[in-house]
């Protein structure tokens, strides 16, 4: 039957209208805070300390960190925007109303991811749009600087997604961007080259999924990368494929939502 | 096919091990008012929960005008409207957002006209541009109800409507309700309130430790377990029930100067004409009389107590 089958476009629609309603309501949270501390870190480390500091990789300290810095803040704000937007819902009951609406549950998730992965990118143009002003930036590769700002804004607000659900309490809720997310972004590279690294540690901080992203995603800017990209790449996907998986599984057993 | 929702060996058992709801089997007419009757905890929320797909359930089948809420659940949960027993709305957006953003979600086209009228017959309109945090608590009730009928629904479900409702809101939304029965929409309530089952159902469920005990239309039900009970106020006390009376039962008030015959329409005890003659005849005069029908909630209360 065709009504069975067709797709709900205007729900995902009405829900991604919602979100992104709700970043321009609270846009001094959403977008001017995140761009106060991106500056912030910029000014410190990029001009006040990084003047100090040689160059890497031939370039600039100012213009090596833009790009790891955008990386932080995307992560961050991918995880919180799409983490809160489930979870306020399930806070205040009103999930109700989705669960009981004739939605798919890859509608949800676009719908949701789609809307939290908007807002990051966009905050991360114009946190790129920030340091341009101060340090002269390249974008050697911008298909590949777009490819990594999108596929790392959708996988981390899927990562989000399944923290927004798994999270009981806000406190649980900040837990694992404060205790995992945001010291992994500060050992993954953002600041320096993992080279600059002693001998073990180089080798521990492969473990670290970030190192990855932020590689990737400087190679596109300048060419140089810590790790070869097909690898950073890779990387990538592979944390995406893992989120895909988690999320099937949380939507096909109705995990902390339908029970 | 008259019934619309048809729900066949229902069964939930929570994670804990709870058996919230042990094998339900409910048919609900097309076009009617069912009341949901029972006592806190009994599992009528989690039986609408799975009839509206907010819970998975452990075993058995629903269907909603014949689709399948499981296998079928876009088409089903499309004809259901639910107004939950919690105010719960997202407190920052404004009721005109809100309620064209349920439209949306139900996968409606916008109309603008028809929100409006929702709008205007649950006396919203003027309201349409506030928030939803800066409402109170009855404009909260009735923007929950302006949600779930934004979209068309040919079910609504009203979990506990009129909990913690001024009297003349709850007027508003009885009337409201006997408005969309005439519209052809079925509509089943849940609540404890007795008296709004007996003033609007059409039929009665009775749901109590997970399992439903009792389905019966409302007028059969009063008839049926339905007790009365007729008080005569006597010209002067008695000491003792005469002796000529004694197959009546009567209730002896303390200061003799009341009499109280209890008899229900199934029982074989003689009518109340027959007593008046009896009592007659064995010269007891008395004043006044007063008969009274017991209420929907004596039957409950009863009902309940012959539980196991």
């Amino acid at each position: 039957m065709n009504l069975r089958a067709a797709p709900n476009f205007r729900a995902v629609w009405a829900i991604y209208r919602v979100e992104m309603a709700r970043a321009f309501r609270t846009v001094l949270q959403s977008i001017i805070s995140p761009v106060i501390s991106t500056s912030l870190y910029f000014v410190v480390f990029g001009s006040a300390i990084g003047s100090r500091i040689n160059e890497i990789d031939g370039i600039a300290y100012g213009a090596f960190i833009v790009p790891g810095l955008m990386m932080l803040s995307l992560l961050t704000q991918s995880i919180s925007n799409a983490s809160f937007a489930i979870y306020f819902p399930k806070f205040v009951g009103s999930i109700y109303e989705l669960l009981s609406a004739p939605v798919s549950y890859l509608e949800i998730i676009i719908a949701y991811v789609g809307g939290a992965a908007t807002k990051s990118i966009m905050l991360g143009l114009i946190i790129l749009a920030t340091p341009a002003l101060f340090v002269p930036l390249r974008i050697e590769h911008p298909f590949w600087m777009i490819a990594f700002l999108v596929l790392t804004a959708v996988t981390f607000s899927l990562f989000g997604f399944i923290i927004g659900i798994w999270a009981k309490t806000f406190e649980q809720l900040q837990l694992v961007p404060l205790l995992i997310v945001t010291p992994l972004t500060f050992l993954g590279g953002s600041f320096y080259s993992i080279h600059m690294l002693p001998g073990i540690w180089k080798t521990v901080t492969l473990f670290n999924p970030v190192v990855y992203l932020i590689s990737g995603f400087r190679w596109s800017f300048y060419g140089k990368a810590d790790v070869s990209v097909g690898v950073s790449l890779g990387m990538t996907l592979v944390f995406l494929a893992i989120c895909i998986a988690i999320v099937a599984w949380i939507f096909r057993t109705g995990y902390r939502l339908r029970n | 096919m008259s019934s619309i929702i048809s729900i066949s060996g229902v069964t939930k058992t929570y994670a804990t091990g709870f058996k919230a709801l042990k094998e339900i089997n409910l048919d609900i007419e097309r076009g009617e008012i069912f009341a949901l009757l029972g006592p806190n905890g009994a599992g009528k929320t989690t039986l609408i929960s799975i009839v509206c797909g907010i819970v998975n359930r452990s075993s058995g089948t629903v269907t909603v005008d014949g689709h399948d809420i499981g296998r079928d659940y876009r088409a089903a949960r499309s004809l259901i409207g639910l107004v939950p027993q919690e105010l719960t709305i997202d407190a920052f957006e404004t009721v005109w957002a809100t309620v064209n953003y349920s439209r949306g979600l139900f996968g409606k086209a916008p109309n603008k006209d028809f929100v409006e009228k929702v709008l205007r017959d649950l006396s919203l309109w003027d309201k349409k541009d506030s928030k939803a945090i800066t409402l109170s608590g009855g404009m909260k009730r009735r923007l929950m109800i302006a949600k779930a009928l934004s979209h068309e629904p040919r079910v609504l479900f009203l979990d506990e409507p009129t909990a913690g409702v001024d009297v003349e809101l709850r007027q508003d939304m009885w009337a409201m309700v006997r408005r969309l029965r005439e519209d052809g929409v079925t509509i089943i309530l849940t609540t404890h309130y007795i008296e709004e089952a007996e003033a609007m159902a059409d039929r009665v469920g009775v749901i109590n430790k997970g399992e439903i005990i009792l389905v019966e239309g409302k007028a059969e039900l009063m008839r049926k377990l339905g007790r009365k009970q007729m008080t005569l106020e006597l010209r002067a006390p008695l000491s003792a029930v005469p002796d000529g009376l004694s197959r009546y039962a009567l209730e002896l008030s303390a200061d003799g100067s009341q009499l109280t015959y209890t008899y229900d329409n199934q029982s074989d005890r003689p009518g109340v004409a027959s007593l008046i003659r009896d009592l007659e005849a064995a010269g007891v005069q008395f004043r006044d009389l007063d008969t009274k029908n017991s209420s929907l909630e004596e039957i409950f209360v009863n009902l309940l107590r012959q539980e196991p």
